[in-house]
């Protein structure tokens, strides 16, 4: 046979008529991807930016509207106030879950046997509902009789209003979204757990303590996956939607006794400008804004993760 | 697309720590048994904060109206009849089995597909396979919002909104995550094996379907509970797409639920709750049941590469 078995650099072999027969299969085994790529993926994206210069409200065709989406985008004190509670959210979000999972994964790496059962109870919020999260945290939070002010009054501490102050919206659903840090205790336990142990081993000859060994020895391996955690959460903190659209949103709106402007998520304000009032072109301006910000926000992130990150080897 | 590519393809969400090492030397060993048992009594404490929400809830959901908010976890005065209400009270048996039949076949398509695309990219070596493969990467860190608004357009043109295709047939494409992950499992299988069934005279189908696919059956029971999963749980795409209570998923009853007796009318909070748990129950045993696969899914993805 003409192909190698050793894998072979690709593009350095000549382009027999057999591997001119394997790349048209290979073409065939991605024909679904690709198709699909065409059709939900780069041409939703080339239709939302042609949107997001129109007015559409989906019964009507669209009519151009050249740069008023944007006009407005950057004037509408909605959308900035979802923008900042946003952007408020990620930045308690993401640091504490990060610290958080680390220091669950740091002790059940040293437990031995009991591991496997702390990790599935601290892996069983993740499997609930984000529906459910969302009922169930707003019972919890409750202001005279839920878990979270009984257990303060425990310790006696009164607690505040989560659900209504709206100074304190944030923080409660902050501590909402601790509850299911799950999986990114999983990911630092997998990592930790590849840490060679003759690693620890030098650096107890070199007579490193507790400190050092993790400063100098655990971080830096570790240091993949937390640039990992960090990339992956800070994009989902910032398209956060459903727990909180169930506690906040939907028929309660409409019920008036709460100004969900404090529970306002950017991409939920996104959402029911597209679905509730049709404005299908002012949210697709809004769908670009962020694509925009997460994209900045991420080569930010790894622009700063290259200098902290340690590459070990280099694999393939 | 939203970050460098690194060489070979290997991109964007990859983490960059080694692939695999020899099991590391159980430390514990040298530790003092008053540290251990710290150690424990730390996370048992820890534990005992994530259970508690999980208990309150089974307890409230047992116990009469006028109790749901009282002190304790107990269920009592012990009222199950909480949730022969919410069954009467809605359609729980139907959305179960929406949320069901949706769940399989969004699993199973984008298992199955998955699996065909990263069996082209891990056996193939074709021009523009890096670049492809970087963009499949890509696409992991798309914003949902960005193309939720044409996709839409698309079903409503199609006049499938109002039905349950579009919560699973835009798996028929595969998906990032589970070819990402199903690439590597191929990738690990000895390649010589299929040179010898080529030189044998398999098609390249069969090399993938009567080959390759049995043999990383734990990855693609991997991928297949992690889609199933994220179905039942979603609510954005049944929020877009359902108007017909009778055709819901189980989280968008339950919002119909929270909606209608949480907030509105009686506040019959024990319905709720009771609704709550009807919904997630079905996700812990299914955690339980493959505890293993989940626990793999999150570890490899989070680690190979």
């Amino acid at each position: 046979m003409a192909t190698s078995v050793t894998p072979a650099v690709p593009g350095r072999r000549r382009r027999s008529p057999l591997a001119r027969r394997e790349a048209r299969w290979a073409y065939l085994f991605l024909a679904p991807w690709i198709v699909g790529f065409l059709a939900f993926t780069a041409g939703p994206m080339v239709a939302s930016l042609w949107l997001s210069f129109t007015e559409y409200d989906v019964i009507n065709a669209p009519r151009f509207s050249g740069l008023d989406n944007y006009r407005q985008l950057v004037s509408d004190p909605q959308v900035a106030r979802s923008l900042g509670n946003t952007v408020y959210y990620a930045a308690l979000h993401v640091p504490l879950v990060m610290a958080l999972s680390l220091g669950l994964a740091l002790l059940l790496k040293r437990v031995g046997r009991l591991q496997g059962f702390f990790r599935t109870v601290f892996y069983l919020p993740v499997m609930t509902p984000a529906v459910a999260v969302g009922i169930l945290f707003l019972l919890l939070l409750n202001t005279q009789d839920g878990l979270v002010n009984r257990g303060l009054a425990l310790v006696g501490i009164d607690g505040p209003s989560w659900t209504t102050d709206p100074g304190w919206v944030m923080p409660g659903i902050v501590l909402m979204s601790l509850w299911s840090l799950g999986s990114t205790v999983i990911i630092y336990l997998a990592a930790l757990q590849n840490v060679p142990g003759d690693l620890y081993e030098a650096a107890d000859l070199d007579g490193a303590g507790p400190w050092t060994r993790f400063r100098h020895v655990t971080l830096p391996m570790i240091s993949g996956s937390l640039f990992f955690t960090l990339i992956v959460n800070t994009i989902a903190s910032l398209q956060m939607f459903t727990e909180v659209y169930t506690m906040y949103f939907g028929n309660r709106q409409t019920a008036g006794s709460f100004n969900s402007d404090a529970a306002s998520f950017y991409v939920i304000h996104l959402f029911r400008e597209a679905f509730q009032f049709l404005h299908m072109g002012f949210a697709s301006a809004m769908a670009w804004l962020l694509f925009l910000l997460i994209l900045g926000i991420t080569l930010a992130q790894v622009k700063l993760g290259n200098r902290f990150v340690y590459y070990e080897g280099e694999d393939r | 697309m939203t970050t460098t590519t690194r060489p070979a393809g290997v991109g964007t969400v990859v983490v960059p720590v080694p692939a695999t090492r020899p099991a590391p030397r159980p430390e514990d060993g040298r530790r003092p048994r008053w540290q251990r048992v710290l150690f424990v009594l730390a996370l048992l404490a820890a534990a005992v904060v994530f259970l508690l929400p999980f208990v309150w809830l089974v307890g409230a959901s047992l116990r009469p109206r006028e109790y749901v908010f009282a002190p304790g976890f107990l269920p009592v005065p012990f009222a199950p009849d909480n949730y022969a209400q919410a069954w009467q009270a809605m359609p729980l048996l139907t959305w179960l089995f929406n949320s069901l039949v949706v769940g399989v076949a969004a699993a199973a398509t984008a298992t199955l597909s998955s699996a065909w695309v990263a069996f082209g990219f891990a056996y193939f070596r074709f021009p523009g396979r890096n670049l492809l493969f970087g963009l499949v990467l890509a696409t992991m860190m798309l914003p949902f919002a960005v193309t939720m608004i044409p996709t839409y357009l698309i079903w409503n043109r199609l006049g499938l909104v109002d039905t349950q295709v579009p919560l699973w047939a835009g798996n028929l494409f595969g998906s990032a995550f589970y070819i990402f992950l199903l690439r590597q499992f191929f990738l690990s299988l000895p390649r010589e094996y299929f040179e010898a069934a080529r030189v044998d005279g398999a098609s390249y189908p069969q090399l993938f379907w009567r080959m390759a696919f049995p043999l990383v059956r734990p990855a693609l029971l991997v991928a297949f509970v992690f889609e199933f999963k994220a179905s039942w749980t979603d609510l954005v795409k049944p929020l877009i797409y359902l108007r017909n209570e009778q055709l819901y998923t189980l989280p968008r009853g339950l919002k119909v639920i929270l909606d209608r007796f949480g907030y509105g009318g009686e506040q019959q909070w024990e319905i709720v709750l009771a609704g709550s748990v009807i919904a997630t129950v079905p996700m812990i045993v299914l955690f339980f049941l493959a505890q293993r696969h989940f626990v793999e899914g999150i570890a490899t993805t989070g680690r190979k590469g």
